[in-house]
């Protein structure tokens, strides 16, 4: 369970987060919604606590985020920023394997390397493995990153825009693969989306930010109506149902 | 097993340091290869410093083209050497034994870091943009300073700093060089033990705070140990300001690898064979008629550039 507990943050004279106070519920996929400059990624990024908390208090299974040791909190939640640029020349199967440190701490055994195999094959990069990360596409960058954080094995996973720069094929293969994690292994993920179609299908709670405040959150079926999501976006979006399955019309 | 690519460069190494001591060995033997393997144990400590100091430098920066030389540690260095001279008086400087001066001047010089650099770090985390920033702009100014001091002491004090302002191999201290090499031991083996830790931290901060490293920490250790190198390196021969970049670009070239295991220790011995052959090629092929540092920074810059233009340095 994450809490956060009013918690504001400004960024000079603005007011990005704004007395947000939240549960975020283990065992399942929570996806974080709404316009640009909502505020979703400072949100995340006070959670994972690369930004510490201003005001207000974020803590993870009751014990105050601030107080958790760095070792201790890696084990336990594993991120995927957005856009991260590094530096060092890498391959993929490094970037990948560096998802082993918490557990390794530089001395990979032979099960290190059979989960770094696997995090390779579950996200399509088994062929480019030995390629440099600077040499791939952004979408296949964006797998490695994913594919890092998923060999950290934590309880905790927490991604930024994910689905930046993927194909719809890959786009909804991490989908599903969130979704497996969080009903079979009990993985508990909290995602950034902007695509309401993905937060509908595959998101099994919903919070939606607006103007650094909670505009509502809940269960993903009682709060992603038409009114809801035109009040959040301030445009018209509908919400429909066909054959079973449910999707947002916004395009026109 | 090593990997292949460092027993060639120890190859290397250990033939370049074989042709320094035995090249035109004539007359009274055992007193010349004396006075050359003093020469070439301050060679190998110099460019181990500088090759390390680089690498680190580079992996905190994230950055290829940043060099302590470029942030003004040696700069630095000079000034507080400056600095001593200026408030001691030169013949009280000259009266210091050797030990005695080099530990002060290095002990300065990490504080004087640290204060610098601990500040900035407190109020600007991680803007590596603006570190750079203020990093030319503090070189400006310790040089200026230097320049300003340097006009108000006497001729006579003067000089005695001069004989640090510009690199030179040919008078070095048997006593700096043992409080020099002890002191790069020591440092080494601390950064021997650090050294996955160093391949975390090359992600960046962001990457490797969420595997759990407490970066700012280890960040700071990192600068201390970078401002020690540093400090080893110019109290020994001054500044060589090209060799670093040089150095880190050939060892990346070659190696071709993030892990710092292999990084560190061919930066170091790519350091040293260059500074050994150039320096047994100003002796004895130029005579002692130029200056290390030109032979150093005129084929080492052709070299960089050409490589640079082939797209082997990235």
């Amino acid at each position: 369970m994450i809490s956060v507990n009013g918690l504001s943050h400004t960024i000079g004279p603005a007011k990005i987060l704004d007395d947000i106070n939240l549960q975020i519920a283990p065992g399942g996929v929570t996806a974080l919604i709404g316009p640009n400059g909502a505020g979703k990624s400072t949100l995340l990024s006070v959670v994972s606590r690369q930004v510490p908390a201003q005001s207000g208090e974020v803590s993870l299974d009751g014990a105050d985020m601030k107080r958790i040791d760095h070792a201790a909190l890696a084990l336990r939640m594993a991120v995927v920023a957005q856009d991260v640029g590094v530096a060092s020349r890498l391959r993929i199967r490094d970037l990948v394997g560096f998802g082993r440190w918490p557990h390794a701490k530089g001395k990979p055994s032979p099960k290190d390397a059979d989960i770094v195999a696997q995090a390779l094959a579950q996200f399509d990069l088994t062929a480019l493995a030995d390629r440099f990360l600077d040499e791939v596409s952004g979408g296949q960058r964006q797998r490695a990153f994913v594919a890092m954080a998923y060999a950290q094995d934590t309880d905790w996973l927490l991604l930024d825009e994910p689905l930046n720069n993927l194909d719809l094929r890959h786009a909804r293969r991490l989908m599903s693969e969130l979704r497996n994690l969080a009903q079979n292994a009990g993985k508990s993920i909290l995602i950034v989306l902007h695509d309401l179609n993905y937060a509908i299908s595959w998101a099994d709670h919903i919070i939606a930010l607006k103007d650094g405040r909670v505009a509502f959150a809940g269960e993903t079926q009682d709060v992603m109506t038409s009114r809801t999501l035109s009040a959040l976006y301030e445009t018209d979006v509908s919400v429909m149902a066909k054959d079973g399955k449910t999707f947002v019309w916004h395009h026109n | 097993m090593p990997d292949r690519r460092l027993l060639f460069l120890a190859g290397l190494f250990a033939v370049s340091c074989g042709l320094y001591l035995l090249w035109g060995l004539q007359g009274r033997i055992w007193f010349i290869l004396e006075l050359r393997g003093i020469k070439l144990a301050g060679l190998c400590v110099v460019g181990a410093a500088i090759g390390i100091a680089t690498v680190l430098f580079q992996t905190l920066s994230g950055n290829r083209i940043l060099t302590p030389a470029i942030m003004g540690f040696d700069a630095l260095f000079l000034l507080m050497q400056t600095s001593v001279v200026f408030f001691l008086g030169g013949f009280n400087y000259a009266g210091l034994p050797g030990p005695f001066l080099f530990a002060m001047n290095t002990v300065v010089m990490v504080c004087a870091a640290v204060l610098l650099f601990g500040a900035l770090f407190r109020r600007s985390r991680n803007d590596i943009q603006l570190m750079i920033l203020v990093g030319v702009i503090f070189g400006l100014l310790f040089r200026s300073l230097t320049g300003f001091m340097q006009r108000l002491i006497d001729p006579s004090e003067f000089a005695i700093v001069q004989g640090t302002m510009f690199a030179s191999f040919g008078g070095i201290n048997r006593t700096e060089l043992i409080a020099a090499s002890i002191l790069l031991g020591m440092l080494s083996i601390w950064v021997w033990r650090q050294l996955p830790l160093l391949d975390v931290m090359a992600l960046g901060r962001g990457p490797a705070r969420h595997l759990g490293v407490d970066y700012d920490r280890h960040q700071f250790q990192l600068l201390c140990a970078i401002a020690a190198f540093v400090a080893i390196s110019t109290a020994l021969v001054g500044p060589i300001t090209f060799l670093g970049l040089l150095v880190s670009a050939l060892a990346h070239a070659l190696m071709r690898t993030h892990r710092h295991v292999h990084l560190l220790p061919a930066a170091a011995l790519i350091a040293i064979i260059i500074l050994v052959l150039g320096q047994g090629a100003f002796e004895r092929l130029m005579r002692l008629q130029s200056t290390l540092a030109v032979v150093i920074e005129f084929v080492g810059g052709l070299l960089f550039l050409v490589l640079l233009a082939k797209g082997k340095i990235r």
